[in-house]
């Protein structure tokens, strides 16, 4: 039961530690990039599993039902998924110029190379 | 059966997400961060969240591998290994998921109506929203009406990215001599060339019918802009950004992302004209479910135009960067 009522929860932890995972540990910035993402897309299905309400249908009215699922989390998440990728392009460009400044995107050359300063 | 398919999406999504931390080959990492995306949208389609599984399809299966796909192809798909580290991290985040896996002993069960997220201002949007507003779909009565001043502050962070990408880098692409050829624009892609072409006026009007049928079904400007976005980036990514230059011209996409924020700004400062709060559509037109009907047509359209035309500057910034990196491998 307790299995059934906190899967979710659970699986969102495992991933947003995978992403926390990638973000320290790996070196390479894409990489990094790439476990931001997954970081906060478990944050997404945190809170789209928070809004779920059993039985509950999506929520756009209509005379078939009277159970919705929670539109507030929906609402929330829609606009930071779309703010999410710009702020990844945001990152991704900043990479691009790492590069063309250091030659590397790796950490260690990056940090080597502030070192020769 | 929605238990089921619940614990499937779910350890889908964790087998990929923990494959992606542990290869090496970034092509790989970024084509399985696309499935990671697909599969999180089945995943809030599951969940009843029609709206989000839309941006996320179209965002994290769609838009954001091709821009990685673009800085890959620029920086190299190999990882190094960097195994000093990895034991510290393995610890922190051991520790930490164990923090918060022991703090969600408290949380409420999954999906149990009672919980405190749905008592207090969530009844409030799905009994009176169609009284007030008038529109069947809630997530957009809430997005452009309930909390437009919040979508307002998204759309502006949108507009900034785009801006942040444009001076990081594409400034000073404006000036070339050579025109751009996309790896992709060979004829040997010819079987790309046709679908192609036949897809792009379909995915066009497509974005178009999301765009003003957001307030009667799932979509809105958020999803509209992405997918109208991604029409234009199909056919540079097929014919070559040189082909797409000839009909967007450059420096109306990057006016077009100011004028949907001015759009949404207006129609605000419209309201206290009326004499009402900023963003307060009731005195738009004769009677106030007509003025929010105005309204929210209004600023989806201001979201929808800011949202594809960031998205088409940033492609496009990328795809440039692309094509020079490619005339000069090592530019440092």
């Amino acid at each position: 039961m307790l299995l059934s009522a906190l899967y979710n929860y659970w699986v969102v932890i495992l991933l947003m530690m995978t992403g926390l995972y990638m973000v320290i540990a790996q070196g390479n910035l894409i990489k990094k990039v790439i476990g931001l993402n997954i970081f906060q897309t478990s944050v997404f299905i945190f809170y789209i599993s928070v809004g779920k309400v059993a039985g509950g249908s999506a929520p756009i009215l209509s005379q078939l039902t009277t159970v919705y699922s929670n539109p507030l989390p929906h609402v929330l998440i829609l606009t930071a998924i779309v703010v999410g990728i710009a702020t990844t392009a945001l990152a991704l460009a900043l990479i691009l110029r790492i590069r063309q400044a250091y030659g590397s995107v790796e950490e260690q050359d990056i940090l080597a190379g502030d070192g020769q300063c | 059966m929605e238990l089921i398919l619940d614990i499937a999406l779910l350890s889908l999504l964790l087998v990929t997400a923990v494959y992606i931390a542990w290869t090496r080959d970034l092509f790989a990492a970024v084509i399985l961060a696309g499935i990671y995306g697909l599969l999180s949208a089945s995943f809030f389609m599951s969940m009843g969240a029609v709206d989000v599984a839309f941006t996320e399809a179209a965002v994290g299966a769609g838009i954001s591998p091709l821009l990685m796909l673009s800085t890959l192809a620029i920086c190299g798909r190999a990882q190094r290994a960097n195994p000093q580290r990895a034991l510290l991290a393995l610890l922190t985040v051991g520790v930490v998921g164990a923090l918060l896996i022991t703090a969600t002993l408290e949380m409420p069960a999954f999906g149990s109506p009672d919980a405190p997220a749905h008592l207090h201002v969530a009844p409030r949007y799905i009994a009176d929203s169609m009284r007030e507003i008038g529109i069947p779909n809630v997530v957009t009565s809430v997005l452009a009406s309930y909390r437009a001043f919040d979508t307002l502050g998204e759309v502006v962070v949108i507009f900034t990215a785009g801006l942040g990408v444009l001076s990081l880098l594409g400034l000073r692409g404006d000036v070339r001599e050579e025109p751009i050829h996309s790896p992709m624009a060979e004829p040997s892609h010819l079987v790309l060339r046709v679908v192609g072409k036949v897809l792009i006026p379909p995915i066009l009007l497509f974005a178009l019918y999301v765009q003003f049928h957001g307030e009667y079904g799932p979509g809105g400007g958020f999803q509209a802009g992405v997918i109208f976005a991604v029409g234009f980036i199909l056919y540079s990514l097929v014919f070559g950004l040189e082909a797409v230059e000839k009909i967007v011209n450059r420096a109306l996409v990057q006016a077009l992302a100011a004028v949907g924020v001015l759009i949404y700004g207006t129609v605000g400062l419209l309201g206290i004209v009326s004499g009402r709060n900023y963003l307060d559509y009731s005195g738009l037109a004769g009677d106030s479910v007509a003025g929010q009907h105005l309204g929210i047509i209004a600023i989806e359209l201001g979201v929808g135009i800011t949202v594809a035309s960031v998205m088409m500057i940033v492609f496009f910034v990328f795809s440039a960067q692309l094509a020079r990196g490619r005339a000069v491998p090592h530019a440092s």
